[in-house]
């Protein structure tokens, strides 16, 4: 209990820092939401203040912000007047999940299977192309290889849609350019760990016994293979999350990453605020699940650090 | 000996060996490219807009006539000058703030590394896209995105093998004929954890350039005339269809750079690496 209690507190502090470091910085923005081409008389400018709690000092605002936030009201976009961040994350965000989830349901285990056999062929050429692709696709950005797939199936070939959102045709080219770090990714970490689980005496048993090399690998050393590749999840979702930025602006997706290029494009500064704290609140969430998954799975790391010596 | 050792496990490498090659030549490239091509970087030539690659514009030339050969070299320049900076400071940043934490232990540690798991805890993307908003694009604002939360990884390593050197016989033995703690800390600790310092610089190189890529693509880069990779990819990205060059240079440069220093990063921590000597 000890791990979760220490995770689960660093969460909210770290939650309260981004929430109020976005605050800050958001005052420290020079400039005055309301000067624009026209002149406004005096009186209008003061009930503007007045109207959004602006006149009031900097603590009395931060303090309505946060007890805002806390209510789950992420703010009002300046750009699109009348719309709320939450409207945005409501249309935006069953897209952007969606393909975000076809594309963990691609990596994951693709990464896993590929990792497996890699760590079987060790030092054999099937390990080392596996290897050098995976190098490769970590190294390419999402939207050098996103294009390219656009490019080559949409342009090119006419196979698939060139962008937008409708069909599942549409989300094909999407998903594996979001797929595709994920993937290399979780084949590197599988590979190794494996590596290392393949060596040990229990597989040596298993393989005496007359076990396939292959039902060895995937029964018995793959679950323990698997512990640290659990633990590397927070990332792989994190990169998920900022590929999707990259990947709906070339595929014009009206995803949520799409929205938030918008408001960076029309310095639509509440509106990244609301964005980003919602992607730094999820991504958080998300990590502390997979360290509650962690410890779940692995009795060792529930204990205090000091026990296991 | 350990380097020469580093050094020769490093040779027999020998893809890794090439990489160190194909950097040094983009380096060279960078810094000489420019000159070879009789266009400048900003030159505007509307009467030769969207011109495939040729001889007199070798790699073609932009929606503004610029030529891309020379832009493609600037661009290298600015990359790599962030790439390489950002990891510089990294490192410093990072070798102060876990030795600090490793030599003097008990409460400074603890704090020390909560404070690195809350920063840490923060998503490292949204923090530089924050900040860049906020301040205006520009390399300074970039520079200080990127290394705002991109030391910690760095400070954890060197923290560990500080731990694990800090017990050592030998800088016990330094301590008893009486050698100070700088001196223990300069001339015993780091030069022995130089081997992680130097893979975990060459690895934190390309996720920078990726970083700065990511922020040229989302529009928060380097502003025009000068051009980054990410800020040429991202003009080439709406006329891909019918000037794909403009997009293939810079991706293949960037993509080309990334994988060369994740693989000389590879390279060198297995080198480095005394325990994985054979």
């Amino acid at each position: 209990m000890h791990f979760l209690l220490k995770k689960f507190s660093i969460l909210v502090v770290s939650l309260w820092c981004v929430i109020t470091g976005t605050f800050f910085l958001m005052h420290a923005v020079p400039g005055d939401p309301f000067i624009g081409d026209r002149v406004i008389p005096e009186e209008v400018m003061r009930s503007l203040y007045a109207h959004y709690g602006l006149d009031q000092p900097l603590w009395v605002q931060y303090g309505k912000y946060l007890n805002e936030i806390l209510h789950g009201n992420l703010g009002v976009s300046i750009v699109y007047t009348g719309r709320s961040v939450n409207q945005f994350i409501a249309e935006g965000l069953p897209i952007s999940a969606w393909i975000g989830l076809q594309a963990l349901l691609l990596a994951i285990p693709s990464g896993i299977l590929l990792g497996t056999w890699a760590a079987m062929k060790r030092a054999q050429w099937q390990d080392t192309t596996a290897m050098v692709l995976s190098t490769v696709f970590l190294s390419v950005p999402n939207f050098v290889l996103s294009s390219l797939l656009q490019y080559v199936f949409a342009v090119k070939l006419q196979w698939l849609p060139v962008a937008r959102f409708g069909s599942f045709a549409h989300t094909i080219l999407p998903t594996i350019a979001l797929a595709a770090l994920p993937t290399a990714y979780i084949a590197r970490l599988t590979r190794s760990n494996m590596v290392e689980v393949l060596q040990q005496d229990y597989i040596r048993t298993a393989l005496a016994k007359g076990l396939p090399l292959f039902r060895v690998a995937l029964v018995h050393g793959l679950r323990n293979a698997l512990l640290p590749v659990i633990s590397y999840l927070g990332p792989v979702i994190a990169s998920i999350l900022t590929g999707s930025f990259m990947i709906e602006k070339v595929f014009a997706i009206p995803g949520l990453g799409q929205w938030m290029i918008h408001s960076i494009n029309g310095r639509d500064y509440p509106m990244i605020m609301g964005l980003t704290i919602f992607f730094s609140a999820f991504l958080m969430c998300m990590t502390f699940l997979v360290d509650v998954v962690y410890a779940a799975l692995d009795p060792r790391i529930r204990r205090p650090a000091h026990v296991l010596g | 000996m350990y380097w020469a050792d580093a050094w020769f496990r490093f040779k027999s490498n020998r893809a890794a060996y090439a990489t160190l090659w194909v950097l040094l030549g983009i380096g060279l490239f960078a810094v000489l490219g420019p000159w070879f091509s009789t266009h400048t970087y900003s030159d505007i030539q509307l009467e030769a807009k969207n011109r495939p690659p040729s001889a007199m514009f070798w790699f073609g030339t932009d929606e503004l006539g610029r030529d891309l050969f020379t832009r493609v070299w600037w661009g290298a320049r600015i990359s790599l000058f962030i790439g390489i900076a950002a990891a510089t400071i990294d490192v410093a940043f990072g070798v102060i703030w876990g030795s600090v934490a490793a030599y003097v232990g008990g409460k400074v540690d603890e704090v020390l590394m909560r404070i690195a798991d809350i920063l840490h805890s923060i998503p490292y993307l949204l923090v530089v896209i924050l900040l860049t908003v906020m301040r205006g694009s520009g390399i300074g604002t970039i520079l200080l995105a990127m290394t705002f939360t991109g030391w910690i990884n760095m400070a954890r390593i060197i923290r560990g093998q500080m731990l694990q050197l800090k017990t050592s016989d030998y800088v016990a033995a330094a301590r008893l004929i009486g050698a100070s703690t700088p001196r223990i800390l300069f001339r015993h600790l780091l030069p022995n954890a130089m081997g992680p310092i130097i893979a975990t610089l060459t690895l934190t190189i390309p996720t920078a350039i990726f970083t700065e890529a990511f922020l040229s693509f989302l529009g928060l880069g380097v502003q025009a005339p000068a051009a980054s990779w990410g800020v040429m990819v991202n003009e080439a990205l709406s006329a891909m269809r019918y000037y794909p060059w403009r997009l293939f240079f810079p991706a293949s440069m960037i993509t080309l750079t990334i994988l060369c220093f994740n693989l000389l990063g590879n390279a060198l921590r297995d080198a480095l690496d005394p325990r994985l000597r054979r």
